[in-house]
């Protein structure tokens, strides 16, 4: 589904990517760690190009990325952004806009899906993040927690094929976190491929099926939980969960 | 809701009160008499007069613009020498000629100023000291050959003369202009079809011109004279001494001779002073609430024509400012600094003289155009204000859901911004619907131009003054209480920005 070869980034001088090479079978959930800095959000936003990159090549649901594509590409990265959800950790709803026409705005717009259709499918998947009675309500009126769970249900509302997620917990208090991760989860098990940058431990550990730790813009180690998580094999991992432990406790 | 027609009436007093104090401030007690004995003492006699009339009676001397010459101050410097003191120019508005006199501000008016019955009623009118002729000018080749010909028609001349009188009592439609070129340049363009003015300002700049032709035969015939307090006869009987003793001994004939204005009317026998104009209004009657009320429709229609313009023409500056290259970014730059930078009157100007002999657009048009243009300018800075303060997040939500640019904008970043940039734009319409009077200058009568002709006419600025600040306050009291509900509703969907 996902396939990143030789994947290169700077910024200025300074190599937010380098070199990274990775494959995503269909239905994986990967689970991206590692410390701030380390190019994790740079490489989410590289797979569906809201960021260029300099070097390499990325495959994702059959669209071909490279370096330096621009307006001339415009409808294959428009395509490509149709079968890519993302979720950002600011939540990012469009505030003049109800729950239910952020939801239906892309598929209208960009797919002209019939309206009806399009509010018959928010519907569906407001019930699926539990938000069934709050299409009417504005995105300030929802608490943060609520506000995130539109904002999954707005990607999903494109049907895509590959969803991504950075941090989308960060901004939440704590209570708010498990209903929004129950959410993903749910998307998890349901068979949705999905790419989702965390620091919830659990996640890392139960749902994903590979965790990746990213740092100094390489992927530093790339296997099951059981493997990366209980057994780093490097000194940054070992760190890295060594605090993430301590900070549970 | 009782209380929102009460703050109407309170505003509406507030303005009454600050017109009705300005009003009775400039009807301070006048000064008092004795003035020659005063102004031979003090060796010297002012005279108020514009020099923006221009040639031939006065203007700044090319050689030596610290100097001003012409006719005018030629006679001044005789007068001057006939009653013993030296002659001070001093400048002012022409229109405000007469009520400056009143006030004090000089001793003598006199700038081409015409004898009526109207002028003779409230100042003292020397004998005269030059015959004109109102002279008729057409378009070459125009079969029109006197007023009654022009029925219908569209005439021009310039506010507060006789000529406007004449045209009044005439079934034609006037059009006002402010200077003396314009006239003839509209006649040119085909936006007038005659030009009734002296033959003083037609032969220097109407006659002369390749597609203008002025027909032979005085229209009517009036003076000029100069004007004096009511209370200064003295002044009066010497100025007109000096005037009898200047025709004797050919003194004035030499000085006419020299600035060419010297013909057979001048020893013909002077014109008497023409009746007072039958049409002339002479209260603030329904005629005149009429007036004003279509001419608040012209204001309000100018300004949201205008306005409306405006608005995308500023979106689009906004949009190329923020989001496009440097090569858009660096053109709608050139726009805004181009527009904001140079006064409205001029590009006015342009726009309806300039531009005439490729487009002659209609005075409406022009005004719409230019007032347009010049407040894009303006509102593309407030929504480039707007497009900033909306948080990254947005356009990169909109991006990562496959909207295309045009799409974002008009579906998230544009109805964000408009919302943000709500109230300066309810402050740029009401300043708008206030800046839209400068249109008088291409002929358009709104409320502003209403009431200075009808100050001039009624001979008093209170009820027509009061009258321009209620119906101004009735256009844009409405409209910001309107904007501030439209915001209060708008701001139901505003979370605090995050980024
Ligand atoms: N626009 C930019 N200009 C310069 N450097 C940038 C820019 N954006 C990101 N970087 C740098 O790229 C590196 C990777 O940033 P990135 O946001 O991908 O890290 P991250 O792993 O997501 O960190 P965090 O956990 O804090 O979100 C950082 O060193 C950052 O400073
Ligand atoms: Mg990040």
């Amino acid at each position: 589904m996902i396939s990143v070869r030789s994947l290169s980034k700077r910024h200025g001088t300074r190599m937010v990517l380098e070199n990274v090479t990775a494959e995503v079978a269909k239905g994986e959930t990967i689970a991206i760690v590692g410390p701030s800095g380390g190019g994790k959000s740079t490489l989410l936003r590289c797979l569906n190009y809201l960021e260029s990159f300099d070097g390499g090549e990325i495959e994702v649901a059959g669209i071909t990325l490279r370096p330096g594509m621009g307006s001339r590409e415009a409808s294959t990265l428009r395509q490509l952004r149709t079968r890519v959800g993302m979720v950002f950790q600011q939540f990012n709803l469009f505030p003049h806009l109800s729950v239910l026409d952020n939801i239906t705005l892309a598929p209208r717009v960009v797919r002209a899906k019939p309206s009806a259709d399009a509010v018959r499918h928010a519907r569906e998947l407001l019930d699926r993040v539990g938000l069934g009675d709050r299409g009417a309500s504005f995105p300030h009126e929802l608490s943060g927690g609520q506000q995130q769970r539109v904002a999954i249900a707005r990607a999903l509302a494109q049907e895509p094929a590959v969803m991504l997620f950075d941090e989308p917990t960060s901004a939440l208090d704590p209570e708010m976190r498990d209903e929004v991760m129950g959410v993903v989860k749910d998307l998890a098990t349901g068979g949705m491929t999905m790419l989702v940058v965390t620091h919830e431990m659990q996640f890392a550990t139960d749902i994903a099926t590979r965790v990746w730790v990213i740092e100094g813009g390489t992927i530093a180690e790339d296997g099951p939980p059981a493997q990366v998580v209980d057994a780093p094999r490097t000194a940054v991992a070992r760190e890295y969960f060594g605090r993430m432990k301590r900070r549970r406790v | 809701m009782p209380h929102r027609p009460r703050t109407f009436v309170a505003a509406a007093l507030v303005a009454c009160a600050t017109v009705g104090l300005a009003a009775l401030l400039s009807c301070r007690s006048e000064p008092p008499g004795g003035t020659l004995a005063r102004l031979q003492q003090r060796g010297e006699i002012t005279w108020g007069a514009d020099i923006q009339g221009g040639e031939p009676f006065l203007w700044e001397d090319p050689a030596d613009p610290s100097k001003i010459v012409g006719f005018e101050v030629d006679i001044m410097d005789a007068l001057a020498r006939r009653l013993g003191v030296k002659q001070r120019f001093k400048q002012y508005n022409w229109s405000n000629l007469v009520p400056s006199l009143e006030r004090g501000d000089f001793d003598i008016a006199m700038n081409g100023l015409e004898a009526t019955a109207e002028r003779a009623e409230r100042i003292l009118l020397s004998r005269p000291y030059f015959v004109y002729a109102e002279t008729l000018a057409i378009k070459k080749g125009a079969r029109y050959r006197t007023l009654a010909d022009l029925a219908g028609k569209r005439v021009a001349t310039l506010n507060q003369t006789y000529a406007h009188d004449l045209l009044r009592d005439a079934a034609v439609e006037i059009v006002l202009y402010e200077g003396n070129e314009e006239p003839y340049l509209d006649l040119e363009n085909g936006r007038v079809d005659a030009v009734l003015l002296d033959n003083v300002i037609a032969d220097r700049y109407g006659c002369n011109r390749a597609t203008v032709t002025c027909l032979p035969g005085d229209v009517a015939r009036g003076t000029y004279v100069i004007g004096i307090r009511k209370n200064d006869p003295e002044l009066k009987l010497a100025i007109d001494a000096a005037l009898d003793a200047m025709v004797a001994d050919g003194e004035l004939e030499r000085i006419l001779t020299k600035a060419r204005l010297w013909d057979a009317r001048q020893t013909e026998p002077p014109p008497p002073l023409p009746a007072l104009s039958a049409t002339r209004p002479r209260s603030f009657d329904g005629n005149q609430v009429r007036l004003f009320l279509s001419a608040t429709v012209v204001t309000l229609g100018l300004s949201l024509g205008a306005f409306l313009l405006a608005v995308p023409i500023g979106l689009l500056l906004a949009v190329a400012r923020v989001y496009g290259g440097p090569l858009a970014s660096g053109a709608a730059r050139v726009y805004i600094e181009l527009f904001r930078g140079t006064p409205v009157l001029l590009q006015l100007y342009v726009i309806y003289y300039g531009l005439a002999p490729y487009y002659a657009f209609g005075p409406v048009e022009a005004a719409i155009l230019g007032l347009g243009l010049n407040y894009g300018a303006y509102e593309a800075e407030v929504y480039r204000g707007a497009l900033s303060a909306i948080p990254r997040g947005q356009s990169e939500a909109a991006r990562a859901l496959g909207l295309s640019p045009w799409q974002s904008l008009r579906d998230v970043l544009v109805p964000q911004a408009l919302r943000i940039a709500l109230p300066p734009m309810t402050n740029d319409f009401v300043s708008l619907l206030k800046d839209s009077s400068l249109v008088s200058a291409i002929t358009v009568i709104e409320l502003t131009k209403r009431m200075t002709i009808a100050g001039a006419e009624l001979r008093g600025w209170l009820v027509p003054g009061l009258a321009c600040a209620v119906l101004y306050l009735a256009l844009s009291f409405p409209l910001s209480e309107l904007a501030r509900r439209l915001e209060r509703r708008l701001s139901r969907d505003q979370r605090p920005l995050t980024l």
